[in-house]
C-alpha cells in the first residue's frame, strides 16, 4: 500500500471495517481542534522556556534587540497588572464589567508589537494588550467598562480602532478598510513605511458568525492585505471548541484561498514570528492570511460570568502550566539577556502603573447629559436639536424651582 | 429641456457625483456589467472601472460591513442592496455599526455613507421583492433617510446625499424608476426638505415615493368633484421637514398620511402624534392614516388590494371631509 498524500489519514481497509458513518468519522477525527494545539502547532518556546528552532521564524526572531525583548516582557507583565486592577475596580463597582484578557498576553503582544505603526487594528473588546502595544493609555480603556463612554479614544491617532462588542462585525469593518489600503495603492511598493495591513482580532466563537465568514470571502477575492488574528482561547463564555467548530480553525482559511497557521499563542515569540510574516505577506500584496492564536482563557468571559459552571479546574491547571509570562521569564533569564533587577524594576513600574489606573478611574468625570445629543449626526438635524433643548428646558426648571 | 426616467436620473446623478469626487465608489450585487437588476448603475464600471464600480460577492452584510471599512479609510461608498427584502442580512451594520459609531467615537469617525434601497410594491414581484420596511430604519438615531418621487428629485438627491457626513438610506420607488420627468437645473430643495407639490385648501395629503403619483391622481380626481386636496411629498423621511407639514395642516386643518407599508407602528403614526401635537387647534378632524395592511407582503396577484390607491386616498379624504 503506497502512502497517501494526507498522512493520518486511515488506511482504506480499516474504513472498509467499519460502518459507512464510522468510517467518515474516521477520517475526520484528525482533523478535529485538539486540546494541545497538536503538532502543526507553530511553537519557539516550550512551556520550560525551551528554544525550539525554526528554518523559517528564527531569523525573524534573531533581529530582535535584547532590549526590544525585554520590551515584550515588560509589555506582558504591564497589561497583566492593568488588567487584575481593572478587574478589582469592577469587584468594588468602579467599573460595570471588565472583559478580562488573562491568559491571552502573549498573543496580543506578540501580534501587536508585529505591527507598524502605519498599520490599522480592529479589536473585539478584549485586546487591552495590543491597544497598549499601539500606545493607547490604558485609562483609554476604562471609560467604555466604566460607563461613562462607547468608545474612548480617536482611532486615527494610534491606528487603533473602537472596540466592536457584536461578535465579528469588526472582521468586515477591518477588510474594507483593507481593500481601501489596496485602492490607494499602499500594499506592495517594497516601501516599508508606505506598504500597510490591517489586522482583524476575533474569537474561537466569531468564527461561527456568518460576518467572519463573509469578511474571508471579501478579503478573498479583493486580494485584501489583511491578517486575521483568531484567538482561540478555547471558550466562547461557556462553549467550547467543539460546539463552535468541527475542524481546527486555521484551516478555515484553506475554503477561502489564503493561508492558515495554528501559533501556540502563549509563546510571544512564536506569535510575534508569525504575525510578522503574515503581515508581510499582506504588506507585499500577496493577500490575507489567518493565524489561529492557541490560547487559554484563565479568568472568566467577564467579571459577569461564573467559569466553575462549565469548567473542570484541572483544565486550568494544565494551561496554567503553560502561562505565557513564566516561560518568557524563564527564557530571558537562561540566555542572560534578562536579571532579577530588570524583573523587580518591571515588577514596580506594574504597581505604578496599576496605581496610575486606580486614581484616573475614580477620577474619570460622567458626561453631561447633553453629551448623548452631541454626536449623533455630523451635521444639523433639528429633531436632535429640538430634543436637546427640551432636555436643558426639562432640567432648568426643576432649577428654577428650588430657586 | 428633455425629460428622463427616474432610473435614468439616479445613474445620471451617481455618474456626477463620481465625477466630482474621486472617492465616491460603488459596491453591490451586480452593479458592475449588469448595471444592477434595474440598470441604475448601467455603464458606470465601463467609464470609472472596477475598482470604483464593485461587484460584490453575493453578502448583504459583508457589502455593508466592507463599506462601513472603506468609509473609515476615507472613501464615500454608495451601495445597493438589489431588493427591499434583502436588507436584513445587513441590518447589523447597519443599525448597530453604521448608526452608532460616529456617536460612540465622539464625532472622530464619521460615515458618509449612502445605502440605496429599490423599495415597495407594484411590480408583480415574487415574495421579498415589494417591501416598505422604512420605519425600521426612521426609528433608528444616526441615520437619514430620505426618498425621492419624481427624475428631478432623483438625480438632485442622490448627489446630495452622497455629499451628506452622515450616513444615508435612500430609498427608490422601484415602481417609478420608468416614470418620466424634467430635472431643473439646481436643486430647489435641501435634501431634507419636505415639496409641496400640489396646492390645494381642504384638506393635506403626505407621501412620499412611491405613493406621491397615486396621492396626485386622487388630488386631481378630488379636484374634479370641487374638493381641494394639498399634496405634500416628504422627500425626507428622517429628520421629517415638520414645518412644511405643520404650515399645510393648519392652512387645511385636515390631514391624511399615506404610505404603502404597513400602518401599525408606521412613519404616518409619527407624523399623525407630530401634527395633532402641533396643529391640535387647527385641525377640523383626526388625522387618518392609509397604508398598507398589517399582513406580510400578499401574493401579487393579491398586491393590487394591498396597496393603497387612488380609491383608498379618496376614501380617506371623504372620511376626514365627513367630520
Amino acid at each position: 500500500m503506497s502512502e497517501t498524500d494526507a498522512p493520518g489519514l486511515p488506511e482504506p481497509q480499516d474504513l472498509r471495517a467499519v460502518s459507512a458513518s464510522e468510517g467518515l468519522e474516521l477520517l475526520m477525527a484528525p482533523q478535529r481542534a485538539v486540546h494541545d494545539g497538536g503538532p502543526e502547532m507553530i511553537q519557539l518556546l516550550t512551556p520550560e522556556g525551551q528554544r525550539v528552532p525554526s528554518s523559517r521564524l528564527d531569523a525573524i526572531v534573531d533581529e530582535l534587540t535584547d532590549e526590544e525583548l525585554r520590551g515584550f516582557y515588560r509589555d506582558l507583565v504591564l497589561i497583566r497588572r492593568v488588567d487584575a486592577e481593572a478587574t478589582a475596580l469592577q469587584r468594588q463597582g468602579e467599573l460595570g464589567i471588565w472583559a478580562s484578557l488573562l491568559g491571552q498576553e502573549a498573543a496580543q503582544v506578540g501580534s501587536g508589537r508585529a505591527l507598524r505603526p502605519q498599520d490599522y487594528a480592529f479589536p473585539t473588546y478584549r485586546e487591552h494588550g495590543v491597544a497598549w502595544c499601539r500606545g493607547l493609555d490604558p485609562l483609554n480603556l476604562l471609560g467604555l467598562f466604566r460607563g461613562v463612554t462607547h468608545g474612548g479614544w480617536d482611532p486615527n491617532e494610534h491606528n487603533f480602532h473602537l472596540y466592536t462588542i457584536v461578535i465579528g462585525a469588526q472582521t468586515l469593518h477591518a477588510t474594507g478598510y483593507a481593500m481601501g489600503v489596496a485602492k490607494d495603492g499602499d500594499v506592495g511598493t517594497g516601501d516599508p513605511d508606505r506598504d500597510m495591513a490591517v489586522i482583524a482580532y476575533f474569537g474561537d466563537g466569531a468564527t461561527s458568525q456568518g460576518d467572519v465568514s463573509e469578511s474571508f470571502g471579501f478579503a478573498g477575492v479583493h486580494n485584501a492585505p489583511i491578517v486575521f488574528f483568531c484567538q482561540n482561547n478555547q471558550w466562547a463564555i461557556s462553549e467550547p471548541n467543539y460546539r463552535q467548530t468541527r475542524v481546527p480553525l486555521y484551516k478555515r482559511a484553506s475554503g477561502f484561498g489564503f493561508p492558515g497557521l495554528r501559533v501556540d499563542g502563549n509563546d510571544v515569540l512564536a506569535v510575534y514570528a508569525v504575525t510578522h510574516l503574515a503581515l508581510d505577506h499582506a504588506r507585499s500584496g500577496q493577500g490575507p492570511v489567518l493565524v489561529e492564536a492557541f490560547t487559554y482563557r484563565m479568568g472568566a468571559h467577564t467579571t459577569s460570568d461564573d467559569p466553575t459552571k462549565y469548567r473542570v479546574s484541572a483544565e486550568v491547571e494544565v494551561w496554567k502550566h503553560r502561562d505565557p509570562i513564566l516561560r518568557f521569564k524563564a527564557w530571558l533569564a537562561h540566555e542572560g539577556k534578562a536579571d532579577g533587577e530588570f524583573f523587580d524594576q518591571v515588577d514596580r513600574e506594574a504597581e505604578q502603573l496599576a496605581t496610575r489606573v486606580r486614581e484616573g478611574c475614580l477620577a474619570m468625570p460622567d458626561p453631561a447629559g447633553t453629551e448623548m445629543f452631541d454626536h449623533v449626526y455630523v451635521e444639523p438635524h433639528p429633531l436632535i436639536d429640538k430634543e436637546r433643548a427640551e432636555f436643558l428646558a426639562y432640567h432648568a426648571s426643576f432649577e428654577e424651582a428650588h430657586s | 429641456m428633455t425629460e428622463t426616467t427616474l432610473a435614468k436620473s439616479l445613474t445620471s446623478g451617481l455618474r456626477a457625483a463620481m465625477e466630482n469626487d474621486p472617492k465616491v465608489i460603488l459596491c453591490g450585487e451586480d452593479i458592475g456589467k449588469l448595471g444592477g437588476v434595474f440598470r441604475i448603475t448601467e455603464g458606470l464600471q465601463k467609464d470609472f472601472g472596477e475598482d470604483r464600480v464593485m461587484d460584490s460577492p453575493l453578502a448583504e452584510a459583508g457589502i455593508v460591513g466592507t463599506a462601513i471599512g472603506l468609509a473609515l479609510r476615507g472613501y464615500r461608498p454608495v451601495v445597493e442592496i438589489q431588493f427591499d427584502g434583502f436588507v436584513y442580512p445587513a441590518f447589523d451594520h447597519i443599525v448597530s455599526q453604521v448608526a452608532k459609531m460616529p456617536s460612540r467615537s465622539g464625532s472622530r469617525i464619521h460615515l458618509p455613507m449612502v445605502i440605496r434601497i429599490p423599495v415597495g410594491g407594484g411590480i408583480g414581484a415574487v415574495e421579498h421583492h415589494s417591501e416598505s420596511n422604512e420605519a425600521y430604519f426612521t426609528h433608528t438615531a444616526g441615520l437619514r433617510v430620505v426618498s425621492p418621487s419624481t427624475p428631478h428629485d432623483g438625480y438632485w438627491m442622490i448627489q446630495e446625499a452622497i455629499a451628506t457626513d452622515d450616513p444615508v438610506i435612500f430609498y427608490e420607488p422601484k415602481r417609478r424608476y420608468w416614470d418620466k420627468g424634467e430635472i431643473g437645473d439646481a436643486p430647489d430643495l435641501g435634501l431634507h426638505d419636505a415639496r409641496v407639490c400640489r396646492e390645494g385648501t381642504d384638506a393635506t395629503v403626505l407621501a412620499y415615493g412611491p405613493m406621491v403619483k397615486t396621492c396626485l391622481q386622487a388630488a386631481e380626481a378630488a379636484a374634479e368633484e370641487g374638493t381641494s386636496v394639498e399634496v405634500v411629498d416628504l422627500r425626507s423621511l428622517s429628520p421629517l421637514d415638520l414645518d412644511t407639514i405643520t404650515g399645510s395642516v393648519e392652512k387645511t386643518g385636515r390631514c391624511i398620511v399615506v404610505h404603502e407599508a404597513p400602518v401599525f407602528g408606521g412613519l404616518g403614526a409619527e407624523i399623525a402624534a407630530e401634527v395633532q401635537a402641533r396643529c391640535f387647534y387647527h385641525l377640523e378632524s383626526p388625522v387618518l392614516r392609509v397604508g398598507g395592511y398589517d399582513v406580510p407582503y400578499p401574493p401579487s396577484r393579491l398586491e393590487e388590494e394591498f396597496l393603497p390607491d387612488l380609491d383608498r386616498v379618496l376614501d380617506a379624504v371623504d372620511r376626514s371631509l365627513a367630520y
